[in-house]
Order: structure tokens, then sequence, then C-alpha cells
């Protein structure tokens, strides 16, 4: 290493490389490749051992279905992670929407859009919250989001009294609670709305990262907050708007859990914030922030679903999909810890 | 209720009952799984009334989550501490519990495990629980009658609650099956088991969520899946999700366990074909009975003749009875029901 | 000594741009700042020398509203200003290429030229969407980098870390003279460089000097001091200790009476 970063500071010309080099300056350019290589590789693999059924447009929208709510929670993660900060609480707002939503609609029988929209303000809320502690009272992410976790999870309990509203109540009283659970069938594949919303929030994300000023804020905030703040951005107000856009993803999942699960339920997304970390480092965002994408967190999302559906059906024990995923999330560190050498 | 209030609540009374050990009152601690399961919650309403009416102080304490064995053993010192006379728990880790168990009884407290037995059985002074396996044994011969001489060709699915295979989770499995007329072969777990009716088993961490999931992959292993066995009933609910959205609802036996008030309406429903109930008010009214009288007379229950355990009774739950099948209707049973 | 009667080798007739009179910082017992005169002319680069600890961070600072002096004014054009952060400084028109250069290693050139300032499109898009004009600022951020000769760079959307130091230093300046900024200054240019990458960075600063704007240049290194520097401000126990002509002194001079092992000169 000392060699190239000796390097690095003589010339303003280009350097010679070698071929390992130009591929980690590929890969640093392209930080996106290696997820989608790992996904091709992945159904490639399980094509391979389980035959037709794994490789077939009906199993593969399931996988589909299956990651959604870790998805959504994923692009809020993603965001969050790309200011170099960490949100344990998404899986803890997304039950607390859900179960707003659905005891406003069904139990306390407001009308159904009014209860909706309560539900996402509770979500805004929350991220609100998350934002002003981590940037006005400068409190560390992982520290503020361990603490709101369990707020926001005791709050739940309290307001859900740990009681299930059963998907037939649901049906009854507020059936736009579960229209993310409406699916159609495209080409063999079985689509759900849900899905489709997952790609539209991806979409929106996407963009106001990549084409909007408050985008790069985002990603300057994470690179460096100094250099940030002395370019002239507005760090503080960059990190509030990013926890709170995140709660509100964090209750628009809510929507999609419970069009998955038809219930609502105050023990559902218990590891749901561990699963969307997962997502995005397997994505190729890092975990030191500033670099990252939307589409790699897909992705990402989609890699862990493949495992577990392919191991599934390949009759594995589930042992293996844990181990196979540990392993995963440790060969992305280790490959974004390589890729951002390119700089040293 | 509130948890989270009552649970602090009860650390603040445990303080002021070790700020003044002299308090002559009679002290029961409750020491549940975790606080976000009706099955707990209904537990405590069933031991907060029971001390109510005993003129006994309940403490109340919960783990985290499911497996937190460390927020037991802290619970289990400051029920020690507070000079509790009786100590009621529902392990979440039923051997690691054990040597702090040990210190409690060591200190002169009854202790009695609710609902899931420790590991050795005999560590506690009593336990007061469901027969799991029988509660097991009840839907595997359900399923298995209803299915007549079409059980020899039955496609069973299990939704179980966790890779680690807890004690609960291969009691119920395990007795579904021998209801069932499979070869359980070694009892302490599952998954072993060579009978080609198994489709698989997945894990559905006992939410919906996981159900939903679990009960998809097996669909894609296996389309022609007729029977369904699952660890709890929002499990089943969750499975019901999948079976809709593959439109083989109508094909699908689904059985269960727990006897939760939504879970009944399930039954009601036609979601979940049969269900275990269990009793879980029952459990906690009688484990602080058996401290109160523990505290009067120093004398301990003794366990259901012929089992190891005090068994508080487990009642089939569906509205298509079969023949030689002890079973009440889904209406009756959300008069008994929790949570 | 009186400061007013030193001889500062200032053009005649002409108002300087930049000026700090009487400035004071005080921290407790300690005086940072210790009523220092400061003043910059259009179109020089004028030096500033010290020892460290002198306090010539701490003036720079004040100038460029990263701290408030406890008295004295400062005056942009003749004008009295007060700047309450570093951005107050900036929209004035004085721009700080600071040590670290303040640039966002992951984000691309054009992306941190345009940090901050960002240009969105014209338009439906641009103003219901916030859409940037990406095209407009990659082309105009290539305009500044090839005004100030810097030709090397291939690639406009490349990430900032995978560029060398002098070239981080390139965009840095370019960035501070891309938005009619009035003032440029300096910190330590060429401190993290090489050699070669140090004539580069000397190069870009007369560059920009013949572009007609002031700088200030901070810098411990004599040699580029000596340089390109019109004026050479001595920073010494926290006020201006003199302003030499580089012509007029030899270095080991300059760094006699930077460190007090020579008397300052009175003419």
């Amino acid at each position: 290493m000392a060699s190239t970063s000796q390097q690095a500071h003589v010339s303003f010309d280009e350097e010679r490389r070698t071929p390992l080099k130009r591929f980690q300056q590929f890969l640093h350019a392209n930080p996106t490749t290696i997820p989608f290589i790992v996904l091709a590789l992945s159904i490639a693999l399980f094509s391979a051992i389980v035959g037709g059924r794994f490789f077939h447009p009906f199993n593969l929208s399931l996988v589909l279905q299956q990651v959604t709510i870790i998805a959504i929670l994923g692009t809020a993660q993603t965001l969050i992670i790309l200011t170099a900060g960490i949100d344990l609480s998404v899986g803890a707002i997304m039950v607390l929407s859900s179960v707003v939503m659905g005891r406003l609609a069904v139990l306390a029988g407001l009308p159904v859009p009014l209860a909706f929209m309560l539900g996402l303000l509770v979500g805004v809320a929350c991220g609100l919250l998350n934002g002003f502690l981590v940037a006005r009272l400068k409190l560390p992410p992982f520290i503020v989001t361990l603490g709101t976790w369990s707020i926001f999870g005791a709050l739940n309990l309290w307001y859900s009294a740990s009681q299930t509203i059963r998907q037939q109540e649901v049906a009854e009283a507020a059936p736009f609670l579960q229209f993310t659970g409406t699916a159609f069938n495209f080409l063999g594949a079985r689509i759900t709305l849900g899905s489709i919303l997952m790609l539209i929030i991806a979409a929106f994300i996407w963009y106001l990262l990549n084409r909007t000023a408050f985008g790069r804020h985002v990603h300057a905030t994470g690179d460096d907050p100094e250099a940030a703040k002395l370019a002239g951005i507005n760090v503080t107000g960059t990190l509030i708007a990013v926890y709170t856009l995140a709660g509100f993803i964090c209750s628009v999942a809510a929507w999609a859990l419970i069009g998955r699960i038809g219930a609502i339920s105050s023990i559902s997304g218990a590891t749901a914030n561990l699963d969307s970390i997962t997502a995005v480092v397997i994505g190729g965002t890092s975990l030191f922030g500033g670099r990252g994408s939307i589409i790699g967190t897909l992705v990402g999302a989609l890699i862990v679903g493949v495992f577990r559906n392919g191991l599934a059906l390949a009759g594995a024990d589930s042992l293996w999909q844990e181990f196979a995923i540990g392993l995963l999330i440790i060969v992305a560190v280790a490959i974004d810890q390589w890729i951002r050498k390119v700089s040293a | 209720m509130r948890p989270v209030l009552l649970s602090t609540a009860a650390a603040l009374a445990v303080l002021a009952a070790t700020a003044l050990p002299a308090s002559a009152e009679t002290i029961v601690g409750l020491v549940t799984k975790t606080n976000n399961n009706p099955f707990f919650a209904k537990m405590k309403e069933g031991a907060e009334a029971k001390a109510k009416e005993l003129g006994v102080t309940l403490s109340s304490f919960a783990g985290k989550y499911d497996g937190d064995n460390d927020g037991q053993v802290a619970a289990v010192e400051s029920l020690i501490a507070a000079g509790a006379k009786g100590i009621l728990i529902t392990p979440s880790d039923t051997k690691a519990i054990v040597p702090t168990i040990q210190k409690a009884r060591d200190a002169g407290i009854l202790v009695i495990a609710l609902d899931t037995p420790l590991d050795p059985i005999d560590a506690a002074d009593a336990t007061f629980a469901t027969d799991n396996f029988k509660a097991g044994v009840l839907i595997g011969e359900w399923a298995a009658k209803t299915l007549g001489d079409e059980a020899a060709n039955a496609k069973i699915a299990f939704l179980d609650a966790l890779e680690t295979q807890p004690t609960v989770d291969v009691l119920r499995d395990q007795g579904f099956m021998q209801g069932f007329g499979i070869d359980i072969k070694e009892p302490h777990r599952y998954g072993e088991e060579d009978d080609p009716r198994i489709v698989g088993h997945q894990w559905g961490e006992g939410a919906e969520e996981g159900g939903r999931t679990g009960m998809e992959n097996l669909l894609q292993k296996d389309p022609d899946t007729n029977v369904v066995y699952t660890i709890n009933e929002p499990t089943a609910a969750g499975a019901y999700e999948a079976l809709k959205a593959f439109g083989v609802e109508g094909q699908v036996l689904m059985t269960s366990v727990d006897g939760g008030c939504p879970g009944v309406r399930n039954v009601q429903a036609g979601v979940i074909g049969a269900t275990s109930m269990q009793f879980p008010l029952k459990m906690a009214a009688l484990g602080v009975e058996a401290v109160a009288k523990f505290a009067e007379d120093g004398s301990k229950p003794e366990p259901t003749p012929g089992l190891d355990f005090y068994d508080t009774g487990v009642e089939l739950v569906t509205d298509k009875p079969v023949d030689g099948l002890e079973s009440i209707t889904s209406e009756e049973a959300l008069k008994l029901c929790w949570g | 000594m009186n400061q007013t009667e030193q001889n500062t080798h200032a053009p005649v007739g002409v108002a300087p741009i930049l000026q700090a009179r009487n400035l004071v910082k005080r921290y407790g017992h300690v005086v940072a700042i210790d009523h220092a005169e400061f003043e910059l002319y259009p179109g020089e680069i004028l030096a500033v020398i010290g020892d460290n600890g002198a306090g010539k961070s701490s003036m720079i600072k004040a100038l460029t509203g990263a701290l408030r002096p406890d008295a004295g004014e400062i005056l942009l054009e003749g004008r009295r200003v007060e700047f309450d952060s570093p951005l107050a400084a900036r929209a004035a028109g004085i721009e700080t290429v600071y040590q670290n250069l303040a640039l966002s290693p992951a984000l691309s050139i054009a992306d941190n030229i345009f940090l901050g300032r960002e240009r969105r499109s014209e338009g439906f898009l641009g103003k219901y969407f916030r859409k940037l004009d990406r095209d407009y600022m990659r082309k105009e951020a290539r305009k500044h980098l090839n005004a100030l000769g810097l030709l090397t760079i291939q690639n406009i959307d490349q990430p900032v870390e995978t560029l060398s130091g002098g070239q981080r230093q390139g965009v840095a300046i370019a960035r501070a003279v891309a938005f009619g900024s009035r003032v440029v200054i300096m910190d330590e240019p060429t401190a993290a460089l090489g050699v070669k990458e140090s004539r580069k960075v000397l190069d870009l600063i007369l560059d920009v000097k013949r572009r007609g704007l002031p700088i200030v240049l901070i810098s411990h290194n004599m040699p580029h001091v000596f340089e390109i520097a019109d004026r050479i401000h001595i920073h010494r126990l926290g006020r201006r200790a003199c302003v030499i002509r580089p012509q007029d002194y030899s270095m080991s001079d300059a760094v006699a009476i930077m460190t007090g092992a020579k008397e300052a000169p009175v003419h």
C-alpha cells in the first residue's frame, strides 16, 4: 500500500496500473457490479440444484414478494447509512404505523383514509424524533435508534395491547389497508401491488439521490460532514430530512406489511432492522457513509431472498441459509474496504 | 394492559421491597419470556387477579425477546434480593436458567415453572404446564381421522418456530407426528424423520410474516400439500394468506396450537381446521395459589399422577369434530380463549 | 511600535480590497489576536507567514468568518462587514481553500465544484421535481478546470478520491474561483504535495492571479512564498510584525523576523 499511495502523490498524470488495480477501480466506479454478479450466480446455482421449480417466473416472483418488505425498509436504511448513520428502529416504526392504521380503522372506526394518513404521520414523527436526536443533540445514531427501537416497540405493545386484528376483520372494515396484497399475473409471474409499491419507492429515492441537490447533500454529509459544512451544506437539516424521510418510508412499508400478512400483528418485524441492514450491506453500500446505491440494496434484498427460497426448495437445513447470508455480509464488507483503498 | 408500565411498576415495587426487608407481605415473582405475546399477557392477568384475591404482592418481569436468558437471570436475582416467597417463571432457556433457579431455591424460594418445563424438569419445585406433546397429538389425530384412508397419501408441511428447536417447538411438532401416525424416531428432535408424507420444515418465528414465507416455500416445494401443522395461530394466519395466494386454501387442512381468541375466531372462519387450546390464565392463577399456600404452611404442589408436571389441561377446538376424539366448538372456545 | 507607521509597501492610491483594523480576540488570559492589522490589495498575492502559535490562523479565521473577533473591524471593499459563519464570508465573496480541501471524496469533480450551489434544470422538471441540470454543471465544471489549465483531468464524473493530491487541490481552487469570488484565501495549498505537484499548484495560483483575483496565501514553505508572493505579511505574537517584499529580504531574514531573532524593520 505504501508504494501505491506514494505513486498517487507524484504525478497529475495517469499511472500505470496492474489488472487487479484496474478491477478495483472499476468496482469503485461501479459498486453494484458485485451484488449483480452474486445475484446472477446464486440464481444460476439454485437453478442447477433445484431445477425448473426454482427458475420459474412464478417462483422468482414469489421471491420478489418475500423480499418486498425488507427491500422497502432497505431503501430507508440506505438513505440513513449513506449519511454514515444506522437505523435500528425501522422495523419498530413499521409495526407501530401498521398497528395505528389498523386499530384506528378497524377498532376505533375512523374513516380508513384518515386512519391511513395518521399511520403515515406516526412514521414521519418517529423519523423526525430520530433525526432530531441525531442531528440536533449530536447523539450517535446507533445509540439513538437503539433507544427509539425500544421506545417505539413499547408504544406498540401499549397501544396494541399485544392484540392481533384478524385478516377477516381488516378485510371487512378497511380493505384499503390490504390493497398492497392485491396480485395479478404477468407472463407466468405473480406480482403484488406491494412489490410495485417497492419499485416506486426505490425509483423515487433513486431519483432523489441521483438527480437532486438533496441527494448530493446526503452523499456529502455521509462522506465528510466537516467538508460538507464548509462547502455550505446544511448538514443538520439534511440529517433531519433523511431520518424523517426514512420514517415515512417505514410507514409505507407498514402498508405493504398489512397487504402481505392480511392481519394487523404487533409481533411482526422483530428482525426487520437487521435484515434491512443486511440487504444494504450485501448491496454494496458502505457502512462508513457517502457511497452506495438504492439499486444495490434491492439486489442485496433479492440475494437474501434467493438464498432463503433456494435453500428451502433444495431441502437444506435453514441453518445453512443463515450461514450463507453471514458469509455474504462479511465478504461484502471486505470488498467495500478493499474498494475504498482506491482513494488511499 | 400496559406491560411496560406494569413491569416498571413491578421493578419499583421490588426496589421498595428490597429497601424494606422487614415488610411482612408475601411477594410472588412472575417472570415471563416476553412482554409482546398475548399468551404471557393473559398469564399476567391471571396472576394479578389471583394475587389481588389472596392479598399477596405480584412483581412481574419479562425478557426482552424470546430466548433472552440474561434478562430472566437478572429478574430472578432481583426477586431473590427482594425476598420473594415464590417465583413463577416461563423459562426462555430451559437449561441455562437452572443454576440461577437453584440459587433461588437455596434461598428458600418456591420456584414453579409455568408453561415451559425446565431441563431437567425437577430443577423447579413444580411445573404447571400444558402438555404440549398431547396438544400436538390431538391435532395430529384430528387431521388423520379427518382424512381417513387418504391420510396414507397426505402431504404435510410443518411450520415450526425456530431453527434452535426449543422444547415446546419439538413437543408440539413430534406430538402432531405421533398423532398423525408418523414414526417420530428420535423424540427430542424434529426433521430427522424419513416419512415421505413430510413435505418439509420451515421456521416462521411464531409470527404471520414468517408463516406466510415458510408456507410459500413449502408450496413451491410441493404444490400438492394438503395438511399444514403450525406451531401457533399467528403462524397459521400467515400460512393461510399464502394458501389463498396460491388458490389452494380449499384443499388444505390447517392445524395449530394455542387457543388465543383471534385463533379461535379463525377456527370459526374456517381458516384453521383445528387448534389445541391451552390455559395460561389457569397456569398463573394456580401458581400464585401454590405460592400463597407455601407461604402459609410450607407445603409444595404435587404433579398430576402419571406425569412429572401438573397438567393444566388442553382442549381440541374444531367445528368439524371427528369420531373418537373429544373436542369443543369454536363457539364454546370463545368463552375460554385468551389474548 | 506604532503599526500604522509601518511601511507596508502598499500600492499608491489604491484602496485595499480586504482590510482588518485593530482586531482583538482573547481566550481568557490568552490573547490570540492582539490589535492586528491586515490589508490585501487588488490583484496581488499576499503571503501570510508566522511561527506556529503566532496567531495567524486565528486572524485568518476572523477574516473568513470562522471566528468572531472581540474588537476591531473588517472591511471588504471599504465597507464594514461582519461574518457570523464561513458561509456568510463566502456569500460576501471571500472564498477559502481549506487545507483539508473540504471536498467530498466519493462525489464527482463536477458535483464537488457545485456542492452547495447546485443548479436546477430549467422548466417543469427543475421547478417541480427539483431536477438538477447535470449537463450544465458538467460543462461549467469542465470550463473552469480548463480555464485553470487542468486539462489532464479526463473524466469530470470521476470521484474526487481517485484524483492525486495536486489534482484535488486543483478542483478545490477551481471551485473557489468559479463563483465570482472577490478574494481567495488558500491555507497551505502545497503542504501535502510532492515537488512536481507543488509546481503545478503554484502555477495554478499564478493563473488565478492573472485572472485578477487577489489571493491570500498562508504557507510555511519559504521558497514557495518567496517565489510567488508580491508582499509578505509576517505575523508574530498575535499581530502583524511587518510587511516585506520578497525582493528586499532573504528567506533567512524572513524566518528570523518571524521567530523574533531579528527585529522587524521600521522604515
